[in-house]
């Protein structure tokens, strides 16, 4: 099978790779370039947890083709915090203790993410909907929501 | 352990600095950064990428399997089949505190005579990449006989229903069939006379409930990455409850020593008992030895629920009788679980735990296990237990409705306590049961008002908690610092629990304790992560090995001063004299002994290897409030209470973690999640799509209330809390789905379209 040159951006930082096309940005993520942070927890669209922003846009890895990232700038969980500071929302789930085994936690710190740029100031009702792409098992929900609602209260102070 | 007594104090004799408080959890930054590595996220060079062949049959006898064509592709390393596994003996051997048959076990991992479930592995294959791999799968021809099959627990129990493995004879009946069927055992825990009791009832109620196969859902698939070398040893890294319990299972499979075997287990994204089995791992372990290239493994989510978990699916019938002033005369049950394609499913514990939440004198369960085509069950957070309480749950809350009693009250009247005979065999110690219904009766929530279509449902739960063998390590560094080794997977925060009591015992800041979870090679036997038994046992091993490290301490200290050791006292984080008779000396603190432990002997650690006794039962309730869309059918769960005795919750956090994620689980088992099987035998819900767990969009927050009835046997009192929370929580659902409606549904789970129907039923 003949292989695609791909040029693209993650974290501010240019890669360029050769891809199958039937790879997808999660497998290249993950195989190509080490950035094992994304998790396949499906690989069908359904457990976000391979959530990553492509252009703003909050996406499944795993739902992205490989040679689709031409061009485009990819945000991961990697390039969340900034060196040794956490980004809010990752103090936050640590002081909440909103991670339990934690496979979850990158696609739902992105998610989160996400959802502060748009709206600063969610509602709990709005945390859960944006939220219920993303599984967890282990939680019950319960911390993340709250951690997500205190990192939007911080940020929203700062 | 016997020394257990002399461990013990009540935890509120005594200032606590880290026991009790959230501290920071070790492994945290890490989890949310994206470094932490699991199973899948580990490479190697020169790394081969592993797929397996399943079975798109419920029950076929092999005929042929040709390999020719896969192996003549290009990028194929390596085929394996069920002629590269050596046949067993059957026969239950200990593993850990566990039994395992490995006939049973080498047929799961790769089908021999038969595939017996629709995801059953056939073949694997190994290729320089996955797509050269997958493509090689469709080039394994299989010849397949198809046998009729049989999916329904009940229907495996006919005489005439096809039988999986022909000479299996069911055990624990008299007389002794001649013939093989699909019923491998027949259990009976019996007390008092429960013909007798029934005759002294007022009211009796027997209603007979079923439930339907639950996967365990957590969010990573299993993997691991197998490499062997030349050299007869191997290395295996794989996300797992027990990596002592892989390796023991791999050598036996691979005929290996143990010693030859490395297994270094990765961080896990969920188990909930589902990780304590080995699927990929033998399978990886072969292909990497017939191309001594490390092999790596991942299953796909489909694969994970055709082919592991989940937990049974049953047949329960109960009958309880009791007084019109509520006191239980007699219970009975009989159980039928499924156990998938091989024996061994969680019938014995459910039927222990069936009524262990009572006090009675009249008890009869009979169990039953049986083969199902279906993929063989594994545990799941307190297995066999919430199958068997919710059936016993619903029936007693009818009959406080029939008495005009208060079902919490109910419970009060008949509640387990310290002393109590249990039917299974022991006298229970000292337990939270009464403070916990306490609990529930004096929450907010318990008088709470209800509006229209709304209603409020209780259930308890009873689990045994365990202990078992475990070993800790410590090393005192030379800067003062410590390394703490266990050998327990971390499956939703106990290294912080771990430190938090390594770092009271020492009287050190809790953040100078850097834990680690070892490999097999680095530390001695650890039973699984599983059981509830992490914080307990591992907890108790690590005090031990602390104060073993605190002795030498206090040792080396006695050398410089010239005193006898029991001058030298240990005392907050400092070897201090016991009294002034023991000479003037200034304290030394640990950073200070540590410097110079090479003049004082050298390196300075703690050990304790131990087979921990004693984990003290766990009691708990769940109260829920629904409302039931009598247009859809759809149940919203409107507020959660769960209420359990912790003995003492060394991290209040990840203890209500547990509570809230054991609650969510219980929402899932009861209102959605179950396996669809079509006619031909094949599971049809294999994603997250159509099994649907709960969302964050689904649930309420979910309060909690932590109970602390220390138990005696622990130091701090720790009793064990993670399967507990998913045993209340069915009961309470359809108890309240009961008082919104008026109906009692037998069936799980009660999703829409069922709960529709009951609606529509009752109106006609
Ligand atoms: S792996 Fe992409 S959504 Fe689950
Ligand atoms: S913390 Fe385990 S899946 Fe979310």
């Amino acid at each position: 099978m003949s292989k695609y040159h791909v040029t693209t951006t993650v974290n501010n930082d240019e890669f360029e790779f050769l891809c199958e096309p039937t790879q997808t940005m999660l497998d290249v993520l993950r195989d190509e370039l080490n950035l094992t942070g994304s998790k396949e927890g499906c690989a069908t669209g359904d457990c976000g947890a391979c959530s990553v922003v492509m252009d703003g846009r909050l996406v499944c890895s795993c739902l992205v083709l490989g040679v689709e990232m031409e061009g485009k700038s990819i945000e991961t969980i990697e390039g969340m915090a900034d060196g040794d500071d956490l980004h809010p929302l990752q103090q936050k789930f640590l002081d909440h203790a909103a991670l339990q085994c934690g496979i979850c936690t990158p696609g739902v710190l992105v998610s989160a993410k996400a959802l502060l740029e748009k709206n600063p100031d969610p509602t709990e009702t709005e945390v859960r909907y944006w939220l219920a792409g993303n599984l967890c098992r282990c939680t019950g929900y319960d911390k993340i929501i709250r951690a997500v609602m205190d990192a939007a209260k911080e940020m929203r102070a700062a | 352990m016997d020394n257990s007594l002399d461990m013990q104090f009540s935890a509120g004799d005594k200032d606590l600095n880290y026991v009790g408080k959230r501290t920071k959890r070790p492994d945290g930054v890490d989890k949310v950064t994206g470094r932490a590595r699991f199973g899948a996220d580990t490479r190697l060079p020169g790394m081969l990428y592993g797929k397996i062949l399943r079975s798109p049959h419920a029950h076929a006898r092999i005929i042929s399997i040709d390999t020719s064509k896969a192996e003549a592709l290009g990028g194929v390393k390596a085929v394996v089949t069920r002629d590269d596994f050596e046949d067993r003996e059957s026969e239950f051997v200990p593993a850990g505190e566990m039994m395992v048959n490995y006939r049973d076990m080498v047929r799961n991992i790769m089908a021999r005579e038969k595939v017996l479930y629709d995801g059953h592995a056939v073949a694997a294959v190994a290729a320089t990449s996955v797509s050269i791999a997958k493509k090689a799968l469709k080039l394994i021809d299989v010849e397949y006989e198809i046998l009729p099959h049989v999916i329904d627990v009940c229907d495996a129990m006919t005489p005439d229903a096809p039988v999986l493995h022909e000479d299996l004879i069911t055990e624990g009946v008299d007389p002794v069939p001649t013939k093989g069927s699909n019923v491998a055992k027949r259990i009976e825990f019996k007390l008092g006379d429960v013909v007798k009791g029934f005759e002294q009832a007022d009211e009796i109620l027997e209603k007979t409930f079923d439930t339907k196969p639950v996967h365990q859902g957590y969010i990573e698939p299993h993997a691991c990455l197998a490499s062997c070398s030349e050299s007869g040893s191997a290395d295996l890294w794989c996300s797992t409850q027990g990596q002592y319990l892989v390796r023991a299972h791999c050598a036996k499979l691979m005929g290996m020593e143990i010693s030859k075997l490395r297994v270094t287990p990765s961080e896990i994204g969920g188990g909930f008992g589902g990780k304590t089995v080995v699927f990929l791992e033998p399978v990886a372990l072969a292909l990497s030895r017939k191309t001594f290239r490390p092999v790596k493994m991942t299953m796909t989510r489909d694969e994970v629920f055709r082919a592991t978990g989940p937990t049974s699916g049953a047949n329960v019938r109960v009958k309880i009788g009791i007084t019109n002033d509520g006191k239980i005369t007699a219970a009975e049950a009989e159980l039928k679980y499924q156990a998938g394609a091989f024996q061994g499913s969680s019938v014995q514990p459910g039927c222990m735990c069936a009524f262990a939440p009572y006090d009675l004198q009249n008890v009869d369960v009979v169990g039953w296990d049986v083969l199902t085509n279906r993929p063989k069950v594994a545990a799941y957070r307190a297995p066999g237990a919430p199958i068997s309480e919710y059936a016993v749950e619903c029936v007693l809350d009818e009959l406080a409705d029939r008495i005009g009693m208060d079902a919490v009250d109910l419970r009060l009247k008949n509640a387990a306590k310290e002393g109590t005979q249990t039917a299974y065999g022991p006298k229970l110690g000292p337990v939270g049961f009464v403070e916990v219904l306490q609990a529930v009766k004096s929450s907010d929530h318990f008088k709470a008002p209800l509006g229209a279509n709304q209603g409020r449902g209780i259930g308890v739960g009873f689990w045994f908690n365990i202990g078992g063998e475990t070993c800790v390590s410590m090393s005192v560094n030379e800067d003062g610092t410590l390394t703490l080794v266990t050998g327990s997977p971390d499956i939703g925060g106990s290294r912080a629990s771990i430190c938090n009591m390594a770092a009271e015992e020492l009287g050190i800041d809790v953040e100078k304790i850097n834990p680690i979870i070892a490999d097999t090679s680095s530390l001695g036997f650890n039973f699984l992560s599983a059981g509830s038994r992490t914080t307990f046992a591992c907890g108790m091993a690590t005090i031990e090995a602390a104060r073993n490290a605190i002795d030498n301490m206090r040792a080396r200290v006695a050398q410089l001063w010239e005193v006898p050791v029991e001058s030298v006292i240990w005392e907050n984080g400092a070897a201090r004299p016991a009294s002034s008779n023991a000479g003037e000396f200034d304290p030394m603190t640990l950073p200070e002994i540590a410097k110079i432990a090479p003049k004082t002997g050298g390196p300075i650690s703690g050990h304790a290897e131990i087979n921990a006794q004693g984990a003290g039962p766990g009691f708990g309730a769940h109260m829920v409030d629904i409302e039931v869309d009598r247009e859809t059918g759809h149940v919203k769960v409107l507020r959660y209470t769960v209420v359990q005795d912790a003995g003492k919750a060394i991290h209040p956090s990840y203890v209500e973690g547990q509570y809230q994620g054991g609650a969510v689980q219980c929402i899932g088992w009861a209102l959605n999640e179950e396996y669809i099987y079509g006619d031909d035998g094949c599971l049809q819900n294999s994603g997250f799509l159509d099994y649907r767990i709960p969302l964050a969009s689904d649930l309420p927050m979910i309060e909690t209330i932590i109970v602390e009835v220390p138990n005696p046997n622990h130091p701090y009192g720790v009793r064990g809390v993670g399967e507990t929370p998913i045993i209340p929580g069915l009961a309470a659902i359809s108890n309240a789905i009961s008082d919104a409606t008026g109906l009692r549904m037998t069936a799980l789970p009660m999703s829409p379209p069922k709960v529709l129907q009951a609606l529509k039923q009752a109106q006609a």
